[in-house]
């Protein structure tokens, strides 16, 4: 732990997230999610699906980092978007990692960005972008993906209070209740780091992708995803 | 508050000479004040950049309408609308057809507008960035934020110059409450002034407040309803632009 790691993992953190609720809306509006239990357990779902396949990859993309001449970021991003089934999240994946190395080269100027850019064409799905944010800040493998589960449940978290009033401490308490297992993942994702990208994990969560398509058609939504 | 203020104050020459005026007054002194005038000016040549924020229903979309119609014939322009639940501001332009679809790009803010002008601007740069590229040869680039309450203020890394737009039926007392908006913006629009007998608003008390808070920026009452409402705002721009291309020019 360090001051670095903390500032990567502040929601301040100016990279866009912000607009993001990272499905918790769409499962909202599909009366998945509507109360405290059903938060914790859809959040506790994406983390042992979604969020497994986005930490491995993020600790991936930093292991790459660390040996430049050898990194492959545009296996990793192919890899990673035959693991994304919804157009859709591809989409807001791309778009959130370009907000994300922004506000990364003007923090950590770094010539990391510029490979990543060249080898991915500038099509960087997000969580090999925080990789490379991670790396260029000087963190760990380990620290990407945690720094990516972190967020990943934010963004579901602060949906929850923002869109059903739930009980921010509640939330706190919720997260906190995750920690230890945010810990494990974060470990297994930077245990992974130097395998072959397509042997990396590929869990998914069907309902996720469905319901993000269906999302993006929706006439009023507070969250862009 | 007793309405009486005398019919016609909106569309008396006052609030346009006063936007002159101070404009002139910008130019003779140099750009001592407002926030937006001491940005540097982009050695790129990039478009000028020109935000409009402001409450919800005050008017800014209607102006961002009525700027596109007034300057887009002799001034390439492209426009990014934030909005706060949909892409209603984005659509609203393009069935008003003011420019063409692919010269306006929604961004959506998830419920925090403020953030996506101010704290966060990584989802606006990118759409302007993307929409000046695609648009080659634009001049001007006009962000409209999504509504939100008197402390939203855009970030100076974001635009070149802001207009916030508040307008009469909000209630006169909203100069004098302040806010970055309305202290540093760079023009201060008050919108609706045709709405000022009916909601019983004094105009002479929101220009008093405006320039007790404002100082030596300027002020400009319209009527967007009116075809020629946002003539004002939109010499205005063209100011901004002759200077900003001066200074394009130099550096190029």
């Amino acid at each position: 732990m360090n001051a670095t790691v903390l500032l990567l993992a502040d929601g301040r953190f100016p990279s866009g997230g912000h607009a993001h609720s990272a499905g918790a809306e769409a499962a909202i509006g599909a009366g998945d999610v509507s109360d405290h239990a059903s938060l914790e357990r859809f959040v506790e779902g994406r983390l042992f699906t979604t969020g497994v396949v986005d930490a491995a990859f993020a600790a991936a993309s930093a292991q790459h980092c660390a040996n430049l001449a050898a990194a492959r970021f545009d296996v990793l991003a192919a890899e990673y978007m035959a693991r994304t089934a919804s157009a859709r999240l591809r989409q807001i994946s791309l778009s959130l990692a370009r907000q994300l190395l922004r506000a990364g080269a003007r923090t950590w100027p770094s010539p990391l960005f510029a490979a990543c850019d060249t080898a991915t064409g500038g099509r960087t799905p997000q969580p090999i972008a925080m990789g490379v944010v991670a790396a260029a800040a000087g963190c760990s493998a380990h620290d990407a993906a945690l720094c990516e589960l972190h967020h990943l449940v934010g963004a579901m978290t602060s949906a929850g209070v923002r869109l059903l009033g739930l009980d921010p401490f509640e939330i706190s308490a919720i997260a906190a209740r995750l920690a230890p297992t945010l810990d494990a993942l974060a470990a297994q994702a930077a245990a992974s780091a130097t395998d072959d990208p397509a042997t990396l994990p590929a869990g998914v969560a069907l309902l996720h992708d469905v319901l993000a398509e269906h999302h993006a058609t929706w006439e009023v939504r507070l969250f862009a995803s | 508050m007793p309405p009486d203020h005398q019919p016609g104050f909106a569309s008396h020459s006052h609030p346009h000479g006063d936007a002159s005026h101070d404009h002139d007054h910008d130019h003779t002194h140099g750009h001592g004040h407002g926030h937006g005038s001491e940005t540097p000016p982009d050695p790129r040549g990039r478009p000028l950049r020109v935000g409009i924020g402001g409450p919800v229903g005050s008017g800014k979309t209607a102006l961002v309408a009525a700027l596109c119609r007034l300057l887009a014939d002799h001034v390439s322009t492209v426009v990014v609308t934030n909005d706060i639940f949909t892409t209603e501001d984005a659509e609203a332009l393009r069935r008003m057809a003011v420019l063409p679809d692919d010269r306006i790009a929604p961004v959506e803010t998830g419920g925090c507008p403020h953030t996506a002008i101010r704290d966060d601007i990584s989802a606006n740069l990118d759409a302007i960035e993307q929409l000046e590229q695609s648009h080659p040869g634009v001049e001007l680039t006009l962000l409209e934020s999504g509504g939100d309450n008197l402390t939203a203020i855009f970030s100076r890394a974001l635009v070149d110059k802001q207009i916030f737009v508040i307008d009469v039926a909000g209630g006169d007392k909203v100069p004098r409450k302040g806010g970055p908006g309305v202290t540093v913006s760079d023009l201060l629009v008050i919108n609706k002034t045709d709405l000022a007998p009916l909601v019983r608003a004094d105009l002479g008390v929101m220009d008093r407040d405006a320039k007790a808070r404002r100082g030596d920026l300027p002020i400009a009452f319209t009527s967007l309803v009116e075809p020629s409402g946002a003539a004002v705002v939109a010499e205005w721009i063209s100011i901004l632009l002759a200077e900003w291309r001066g200074v394009s020019a130099a550096n190029a």
